[in-house]
């Protein structure tokens, strides 16, 4: 077999069964494209010694009964602590940190049978949008239409950008106002995330826990319904993690959306989008229609109002969560000066570790919490996520089974390009997938075209709370209707 | 809102990151401009609205109260910058 690290998950399974290729094989073929393409910055640890055993692993126990991901070479998010191997959230305040324990998404693939092929760039601490905040230095886009470098969005930019390269079967990403769903829009994959509480997350480092959800980012719509099943379950060390059962979301994909009700946002249709994307868009909702659902124009009135609430939201969260960066259990401390107490090494650790985009957000968390302005920031934000949420409601309510919308404002952009940018330029990018986060939905990115560079543009379902199954079906109708085949040509 | 210098120090103290003096302007326009885009939730009736607690409606799960983990010294002191004895090391806290 040729050109093993083109397999999807699902061929590859399937050819694993039937004995036609073993994992070793597709392991080491992964590992090759790895070594070649150092240019990407998309996997920033590498781990073959751990893969090439757990592929051993796989071979052995091949057989009809399997587990479901037996064997498939993965990729994994810097974010996801693995045990004993390094997880510094692309930060430097957790160089050298290596975790006594794995986690529970993690857990749950390598029970499946899965592959660590090693450790996945991304934004530092997935707090960016473009992969260009981490301490690794940039994930690079594989899509290129000139001389420059592209994005491959962020904060999840390494994972596209790996899976969109054929460096690995699929990967793991997480998503806390956008961060599987825009990268994989720019990068031309699939990429899910599901509701809150779907996944758990402990062993996740934690960015902002009332928006965190780990998801799948994979080369099609059957893939991530294959690793979302794997990924997904009632985790007793997360308290927020949802106690239901996680139905076989692969065997929802039946391409039957006769009668589903599709809801196209009024407020979604932002100036200054471009006209090809507004284009996408209409026809994305022709496709549906043809397929048999019912098209009908909805409000989702705060719509406005997502992008500035989540921006003291998650700040807020962060503050806290990253109060535990203090140069005292783990990760880097800073070398003190004579007479330097506590307070001088709690400071000066934080301002060596964190970079400027986290240093920036831990401070607006900060300002927002501080007394005085508590209830005039943050407490007036989480009620108007709660309005946010009830739009949301009421749609669901009046029939809508699922929301379709353009997933990103604009095509990937070139790296270095928005660095004098203001920063809300810069968070400009989540407008559309923000609203999901804050709602608690699931959300898939599903790519649906190229622009007239060549670059690839992608399409927005958000789905009923728990519904990921039909989600994905829609999801998967759209893909079918699509037909989106194109890869980027190979330059690195 | 614009956000003086002097506000900015404050709020660098309060999230323990230091900052040099001549890097606190800078950080206070950044800080003006974010804060000036989140003033539109300004706009947004409110009133009567519950801020939210929990975006789904489940309950938090309850569990026996008794010891389900520990005994991990080593395993918990292996990352740390300074570990002595069986404890974290920090500079003196108390004179």
């Amino acid at each position: 077999m040729t050109d093993l690290t083109k397999l999807k998950i699902a061929e590859a399974r399937d050819a694993l069964r039937k004995g036609d290729v073993t994992s070793v094989e597709l392991t080491e073929a992964c590992l090759s494209a790895i070594d070649a393409a150092d240019a990407l910055g998309a996997f920033v640890h590498k781990t073959p010694e751990i893969a090439l055993e757990q592929a051993k692993a796989a071979d052995a126990r091949n057989g009809a009964d399997a587990p479901a991901l037996n064997g498939i070479p993965l990729g994994i998010k810097d974010l996801f602590c693995t045990k004993g191997v390094p997880s510094q959230a692309a930060s430097g305040i957790l160089e050298g940190f290596r975790p006594e324990y794995e986690s529970t998404v993690t857990s749950q693939l390598f029970a499946d049978g899965a592959v660590m092929l090693g450790k996945l760039n991304m934004d530092e601490f997935a707090m960016g949008s473009s992969n260009e905040t981490s301490i690794y230095g940039n994930a690079v886009n594989p899509w290129k239409v000139d001389d420059r470098q592209l994005t491959p969005g962020g904060s999840s930019g390494g994972s596209a950008s790996a899976v969109a390269a054929d460096l690995c079967l699929g990967a793991t990403g997480t998503d806390t106002g956008g961060s599987i769903r825009q990268p994989a829009a720019f990068t031309g994959i699939t990429g899910i995330k599901p509701t809150y509480g779907r996944c758990s997350r402990w062993g996740i480092v934690a960015f902002a826990s009332s928006l965190d959800q780990a998801g799948p980012m994979t080369k099609d719509v059957r893939d991530a319904a294959i690793m979302l099943t794997s990924m997904c379950g009632h985790d007793p060390k997360d308290s927020t993690s949802a106690d239901l059962a996680v139905p076989d979301f692969e065997a929802a994909l039946t391409g039957d959306i006769k009668g589903k009700t599709i809801g196209i946002p009024k407020e979604y249709r932002m100036e200054g989008t471009p006209a090809e994307i507004e284009k996408l868009w209409s026809d994305g909702a022709d496709m549906l229609r043809d397929a048999g659902a019912k098209v009908v124009d909805i409000s989702l009135p705060h719509t406005k109002y997502a992008l500035p609430a989540y921006y003291v939201i998650a700040p807020a969260e962060a503050s806290s969560n990253l109060a535990r960066y203090d140069g005292v259990r783990f990760g880097h401390r800073a070398s003190l000066e004579a007479g330097d107490g506590i307070t001088e090494m709690y400071e000066k650790t934080r301002a060596e570790g964190f970079g400027h985009e986290v240093q920036r957000r831990v401070m607006v968390g900060t300002y927002v919490l501080s007394a005085g302005f508590y209830d005039a920031y943050y407490n007036r934000a989480r009620r108007v996520r709660a309005l946010i949420k009830r739009d949301f409601d009421q749609v669901f309510a009046d029939g809508v089974d699922a929301i379709l919308t353009p997933a990103t404002p604009s095509a990937a952009f070139g790296l270095g390009e928005m660095t004098d940018a203001d920063p809300i330029q810069m968070y400009l990018n989540d407008v559309f997938t923000v609203t999901v986060n804050l709602a608690g939905l699931p959300g898939i990115s599903v790519p649906t075209g190229l622009d007239s560079q060549g670059l690839p543009l992608g399409l927005q379902l958000i789905g009923r709370p728990w519904e990921e199954g039909d989600l994905l079906n829609i999801a998967y109708r759209l893909e079918q209707s699509v037909g989106f085949v194109a890869k980027p040509s190979k330059w690195w | 809102m614009s956000i003086d210098t002097e506000t900015a120090r404050r709020v660098a103290k309060l999230a323990r990151i230091k900052v040099e003096e001549d890097a606190l302007p800078a950080l206070a326009s950044e800080f003006s401009a974010i804060l000036g885009f989140i003033e539109q939730l300004n706009e947004v009736d409110v009133e009567g609205v519950e801020p939210m607690t929990s975006v789904t409606p489940q309950r938090l799960k309850r569990r026996e109260d008794v010891v389900t983990d520990g005994s991990q010294q080593a395993a918990v002191l292996k990352n740390a910058p300074d570990a002595r004895e069986g404890f974290f090391a920090v500079p003196k806290v108390v004179e």
